[in-house]
Order: structure tokens, then sequence, then C-alpha cells
């Protein structure tokens, strides 16, 4: 158990995918304007990656390791994941409309989302069970969902300040998203 | 072999459950948003507020909006579209753009000659355009290229003109004109004030002849069209109860005009 709570701080906030791996960063930069849209972005890839992330690890344990040919995870687990998105999608479309209305274009757009698939491929390399691959995955994403939304709450307020002409807009918000990765490297060493 | 094999199975599986779940569980888009968006003009200029003509059939459909959102919408399109949504149709006076301005080369001077990008959003970067007066038509064709109908067209002297039969009063030109001169304008207003320079009176005549130098010609002709705010020499036409034609004979800058 008390592996558990260690790896799922270690994902959230010691090797937080955006922050500190830099994993995922074009939605990080592209959906962070608002909140709103920062939640629905986060709750989608929570959905998501805690789905891909059983997924793709049952296809390592029961498929590609028997065979021995874990070299094939990247294109197989892309295939996989494109999948998973597709049929989450009809399925939510059929059976919840409020919760498919939320997500919106977020849902599809995680398809191509490097977060996903990079999840599922350190879980491989690092040779994580199903339980254990499925935890880590969906606190990874609680990470990714944590730094979106921290992300753009800063983004709604700088909206507000003057900053220099030629920081404003882009240039400002790498700075930003620099300044929030170093304050999170101030958690390395918490999980050990 | 197993690696094909593999990647084949995989691909395999996929396919066959998202044909599978799409055949059973799929949602089936509603045929009734098809005949809306084939009774919308399909230029998806977005004058509606919605994302295109299907992001305003799917609003249409769902009620969510009501018809007449649509300004270039055919009267006769829109009746079909009520019938079909079981909703009544708000009247409205059908409204067309018209390019207030008269500055073509013949009548207005230049400043300067300007040989940069063939298009009026830079052009006014560059000290506001070509033109001495720089409320005028840069006549570069920005509004031409954003009509989605062809109805701009830009004459040979540098000036666009609005073809009112093919207008259908959707606005893109308004959004795209730097100088803010197109109007939109209710379709049965004749005649009307080709000027937006609020400078006076001679300053402008000296820049354009076709100016409006606020002489007061046509409010003292006829009061109740025409009026001209304190302190700007501009006339202008109060669209609630348009001019008549013939009121056009008394500018002397020939800036009231068709």
């Amino acid at each position: 158990m008390a592996s558990y709570l260690s790896l799922i701080i270690g994902c959230i906030l010691v090797n937080n995918f955006v922050l500190t791996q830099i994993l995922g960063i074009c939605p990080f930069l592209g959906v962070s304007k608002s909140t709103k849209t920062a939640l629905g972005m986060g709750g989608a890839v929570i959905f998501v990656m805690t789905i891909a992330g059983f997924f793709t690890s049952c296809i390592h344990h029961f498929l590609l390791k028997p065979h021995g040919v874990t070299y094939l995870s990247t294109i197989v687990f892309i295939l996989a994941i494109a999948g998973i998105v597709q049929i989450v999608e009809i399925l939510m479309q059929k059976f919840s409309q409020s919760l498919y209305q939320a997500l919106g274009i977020f849902l599809p757009l995680i398809t191509t989302n490097c977060a996903v698939l990079g999840a599922a491929i350190l879980c491989q390399q690092k040779d994580y069970g199903l339980v254990k691959s499925t935890v880590f995955c969906a606190a990874s994403a609680v990470g990714f969902a944590l730094a979106l939304l921290l992300f753009s709450s800063i983004r709604e307020r700088m909206e507000l300040s003057r900053p220099p002409l030629c920081l404003k807009g882009l240039p400002l918000t790498l700075i930003t998203a620099g300044l929030l990765a170093m304050a999170f490297m101030g958690f390395s060493g918490l999980g050990n | 072999m197993s690696t094909l094999f593999i990647i084949i199975l995989v691909g395999l599986i996929t396919g066959i459950a998202i044909a599978i779940i799409s055949r059973s569980f799929g949602v089936e888009a509603n045929p009734l948003e098809e005949e809306v968006k084939a009774l919308l003009p399909g230029a998806n200029c977005g004058g509606c507020g919605f994302p295109g003509c299907a992001g305003y059939a799917k609003a249409l459909v769902d009620k969510s909006a009501r018809p007449g959102a649509c300004a270039a919408q055919k009267p006769e399109d829109m009746k079909k579209m009520a019938a079909l949504l079981g909703a009544s149709v708000d009247t409205r006076e059908p409204k067309v753009a018209v390019v207030m301005c008269s500055g073509d080369d013949h009548h207005a001077t230049r400043q300067a000659q300007y040989n940069g990008i063939n298009n009026c959003r830079d052009a006014m970067i560059v000290a506001a355009g070509a033109k001495t007066c720089t409320f005028g038509c840069l006549g570069l064709g920005a509004c031409a290229r954003a009509c989605p109908f062809g109805a701009i067209e830009i004459t040979p002297y540098h000036l666009a003109t609005v073809h009112k039969d093919l207008c259908r009063g959707c606005g893109k030109c308004v959004q795209t004109c730097p100088k803010k001169l197109i109007r939109l304008v209710p379709k049965s207003a004749v005649i009307h004030v080709h000027c937006s320079n609020p400078l006076k009176g001679p300053v402008k005549f000296k820049a354009c002849k076709a100016a409006c130098i606020g002489c007061g010609k046509c409010v003292k002709a006829a009061p109740e069209n025409m009026r001209i705010d304190g302190g700007i020499a501009l006339a202008q036409i109060n669209y609630g109860n348009p001019p008549p034609e013939e009121l056009a004979s008394v500018c002397p800058t020939h800036a009231l005009r068709k």
C-alpha cells in the first residue's frame, strides 16, 4: 500500500509529466487559456489515460512480452490508444451525452497526446504489472490535470496584467511554464 | 514473422471492435439537420455566431437558436426552413453592405506611392495608406477577398463597390475593412453619403473632390431624412426614413449618391 502511495505522489508531484518530464506540452500550452477548458481537458486525459494504461499493459504482458517483440510497443500502443479513444467516444455519445458534450473536442484530441503514449511506454520500460500500470497512468494523468489547472489559472490572472509588449502572449506563457517547472523541482526527493 | 502477425492482429482486433461498437451503439446524425443545412447558404461566414452553417443547423434543430439569425439566407429559403422546423420567422428588413467612400483615383489625391503587399491591412500599417484622406478606401481589396458571395468589386480606379443584388448582408466585409468604411444599411435606402471623413470641410475637399463637405444642402432640402450632428461636417442619413433618390442632385460634390 505504501509503495502505491509513494508511486501516486511521485507521479503527481515529483515526476510530473508536463513540468518535469516535458510530455504533453502541446495541450499544456494550447488549452490552458481558461480554467474551464483546462478542467475539461484534464478530465478527458484522466479518463483516457487510465483506460489506455490498462489496455496497453494487457497488450504488453499477454502479447508482446511472450513473443519477445517488445520493440514493437510504440507502433502497437499508438494503434491501441487511437482505437480505444474511438471506442470510448462512440460509447460515450450513446450512453452519456452530458459527459460527451462536456469533453467535446478534447476527447479526439487526446489520441495525439504524447503524454498518453509516454505513460504507456514508461510502464512497459519499468515492467509494471497490470494494477500498478493502471495506477501509474491514472496518477500521471492527475498530475497532468493538476499542472494544466495551475497553469490555466495563472494565465487567466496574467490576462489582466500589463507585461512589456515584446513579452506579451506566447513568450510570457513559455517563461511562466518554465518558472512553474522550476517550482515543481522543489518536490524532487519527496518520493524517495 | 510474429512481428507482422502481432501488428496485423492488434490492428484487426481494434478495427473489428470499432466496427462492431459503432454498428451497435453508434448515434445516427439527425436527418433534419442535413435538410436544414441544405437550406442555409453554406458560406460558413459565421455571421450567426455559430461555428459555420453546420453549427447553426445543429443549434436550430436543438431549438437553441431561432431561424432568422442568418443574414445571408434568402427569404424563401428561410420560410422553407421555418416550415421544416415548425417555427415562425421573424421578418426583417434585408440589409446590404455599402462602402462609405467615393475617393477613387479621379477624386482623391495621394500622399505617397504604395508598393507594398497588395492588402489593405498591410497598407494601413504604412502611414495609414497612400491616400491623403486617411479615412478613405485603400482599394486593395481586403473586403472583396473576404466576401463569401463575390459581391464586392474593386474598380480600376481603386475603390471598393458593393453590388447590391449579390450582397446578402452577412457583414464579413464590415469586420475586414481596416478603415471601418463599410456599413450594413437597409436595402430599401437608395442613396448614401459616400464619405466617412469627420474632419472639416475644406480640409477634406483638398484631399478628395468627392468628400462630403458638410455644406448642409441636403439637410435643408430634406430635414426629416438627413441630419448633420453638431460639430462634425458629415451629413448622415436617417435610415429609419431614408431620402428619395432625387435628393442626390442637391449634393455639390456627389458624395450623396447611389
